[in-house]
């Protein structure tokens, strides 16, 4: 019976971390069980490739060089292909828990499970299931994530069509990706933007249609050092100025607002209150939002958006 | 990933962890790999004929079962797992400096170190190409709110809150118990079991006026499950109200932000979606919030509702600004 691919790759990387030598791959034909199945010397070839990038592909650091026979000859080093060591007190592996179920995506949770294993195989205890008493959670359900990733993991430009709200259109861009961000939830794409050959980020929830990518692997590199979070959080925040504004609020109504805001009047049929409004230029959709329910007294500017809010909804303006 | 694919980390990955464990019960060693106990002698009947060049009796890696228990007692040489792949470094150690930036809610303390040690361990393969801010936004009565749930969650005892609906624009006074704190998109949410409600319950800890910590403790009944996060938050429910509507460019966040489906794009910067939403007085709100950057298309009769509020607003405005 043919000898299992799994049990030839196990043999192999046993014999290539036992061995100082560089062996050559006639050598490693005779030696490692399964490879004397290939028929010719093509087939060991093409089975011999298969088995390499196999290994690469996991992360196993083959070494090429000259051995004491003719040709290339492959070693592994212990030291590139071992782990180093690492023992967690029980609160640090409590915390290596949380952070592997931090991750609602089917490609960030599969890599975090596969880097717990190899903790485990180090000696050391996560237990995934411990209760926690707080769990961030971070989700990646826009349908452009997982191309965007494979694309900044392979260092490949990417073409996709972007939507602006204002002017509203549908444009293609094309990007060298530096990073996938996710920010309070939302993820962006960073990176140099070709077209305005300039830095920017992309919102995933506004990309329409499919990631193409561009080029071969290994073509884009970011910048050394980059700080990829401070760039979308600096895009996105700046401090607001609070503002005070004074309101009428109809009785036994509008809790919402209500419990923002503190009554200064009381009247028969409602309360003149007054708010520290934190985000001044949403906060007329937010008061239009309790329509009769709430009346802005001051300022005329508040007052005359909730207007134009309502007035909208009346006219139905196209 | 298909099954080989994760078949040869997991063979390389299993002597050095039996080697750390001698007399590892199976069954846990199968279920710290996430395999059955079957697949998981399977393994060792293969890692049984694996060894060194030789490979006579004294080169191959030699296991010995006791019972229900395994040991290794020849490694072959194999004796650490493979270092980490880049990817398996990224999501590790991205999610822990996110954490690390969460002060007060975790132990960033123990994250710190828990980092310190990995970024170590991993040697050269450094995380790259992704990101993570939790960013949790709270003003200071919300942290107050939250250190008090959280210590209610750590000590497993039932709280008494007062809590805002944004649903039904109410405030009302609840008694829960506590499962866990969960930090989903910038927002802290208490997930509890409502014993008004008579089930799990996510109150977001912004919208909690205030908590008392009862002399009981939390006791969620057993079929208390805590909810699967990884479809969002908000999964789609009976009793659930459609709507179709149609955004003017100014509202496209509407359909990033709520839960819809179908969404059309109609070319002239404008889009159609369907809405579903539970509550027809929060709907109304959030459309009357709108103005004339959001169309209801159906049902007619939310339009009606919607138009008939703010007609009823414009005439309220009028009438006590000019008195």
């Amino acid at each position: 019976m043919a000898i299992a691919r799994a049990e030839r790759l196990v043999n192999l990387v046993l014999c290539l971390l036992s061995t100082r030598q560089f062996l050559t791959a006639e050598r490693i034909r005779a030696i490692v069980p399964g490879y004397a199945d290939a028929p010719t010397d093509e087939a060991f070839f093409r089975m011999f490739e298969r088995d390499k990038s196999e290994l690469r592909d996991l992360g196993v650091p083959l070494e090429t060089g000259r051995g004491p026979e003719e040709g290339d000859g492959y070693r592994i080093a212990r030291r590139d292909y071992e782990l180093g060591d690492i023992d967690l007190e029980p609160d640090e592996a409590a915390a290596v828990a949380l952070a592997a179920r931090l991750w609602d995506s089917p490609q960030l949770t599969g890599a975090a499970h596969g880097a717990l294993i190899k903790l485990r195989a180090a000696g050391v205890d996560v237990d995934e299931a411990a209760p926690a008493a707080v769990e961030p959670k971070v989700r990646t359900s826009e349908p452009a994530f997982p191309p965007l990733l494979a694309a900044v993991q392979a260092g490949q430009a990417v073409k996709f069509g972007y939507r602006r709200p204002s002017p509203a259109q549908t444009m293609e861009r094309t990007v060298e990706p530096w990073g996938v961000v996710a920010w309070r939830g939302r993820w962006y794409l960073v990176g140099h933007d070709r077209d305005r050959d300039a830095a920017r980020c992309f919102r995933l929830s506004r990309f329409v249609g499919d990631v193409t990518t561009l080029g071969k692997p290994g073509e884009v590199r970011s910048p050394d050092g980059i700080d990829l979070l401070s760039f979308v959080a600096r895009t996105e925040f700046a401090p607001q100025p609070s503002s005070p504004a004074r309101l009428w609020v109809a009785k036994d109504r509008a809790f919402g607002l209500r419990r923002h805001a503190t009554v200064v009047d009381q009247q028969d049929d409602g309360d003149v209150v007054e708010i520290d409004l934190k985000f001044p230029e949403s906060a007329a959709k937010w008061i239009a939002g309790f329509g009769p329910d709430v009346v802005v007294i001051e300022p005329e500017i508040l007052a005359k958006s909730v207007r134009e809010r309502l007035l909208g909804v009346v006219e139905g303006k196209r | 990933m298909s099954a080989s694919n994760e078949r040869l980390p997991r063979l390389l990955a299993l002597v050095p962890y039996l080697l750390n464990r001698p007399g590892i019960p199976v069954d846990e060693a199968a279920a710290d790999f996430g395999i059955t106990p079957k697949q998981l002698r399977k393994d060792l009947e293969l890692l049984w004929m694996c060894g060194l060049p030789g490979y006579g009796p004294g080169d191959l890696i030699d296991l010995s079962f006791e019972g229900e228990t395994i040991t290794v007692s020849f490694d072959a040489g194999m004796n650490r797992p493979l270092r980490l792949t880049a990817a398996e470094a990224t999501s590790l150690l991205v999610a822990l400096r996110a954490l690390a930036d969460t002060p007060g809610v975790v132990d960033t303390d123990a994250v710190q170190r828990a980092l310190a040690k990995i970024e170590k361990a991993v040697g050269d393969a450094q995380p790259a190409g992704v990101a993570v801010g939790l960013g949790l936004r709270e003003r200071e009565e919300t942290a107050e709110i939250r250190d008090a749930v959280q210590e209610a969650v750590r000590r497993e005892r039932a709280l008494s809150i007062r809590y805002y609906s944004q649903a039904h624009d109410q405030i009302s006074d609840r008694v829960v118990d506590p499962m866990r704190l969960l930090i989903v998109e910038g927002r802290g949410y208490l997930e509890a079991w409502c014993r008004s409600a008579l089930g799990v319950r996510l109150f977001r800890l912004d919208r909690i006026d205030a908590v008392t910590e009862l002399d009981e403790p939390s006791a969620p009944p057993p079929h208390a499950q805590p909810t699967d996060t990884s479809e969002g938050l908000f999964q789609p429910e009976d009793g659930q109200h459609m709507a179709i509507l149609l955004l003017e460019p100014d509202a496209h966040w509407v359909a990033e932000y709520y839960p819809v489906d179908l969404v059309t794009e109609l070319g002239d910067g404008r889009t159609r979606v369907v809405m579903r939403y539970a509550d027809t007085s929060w709907m109304v709100r959030l459309l009357l919030g709108l103005g004339g950057e959001v169309h209801v298309e159906q049902p007619e009769s939310l339009a009606d509702h919607v138009r008939e509020r703010a007609e009823a607003a414009l005439r309220r405005a009028d009438h006590l600004l000019s008195t």
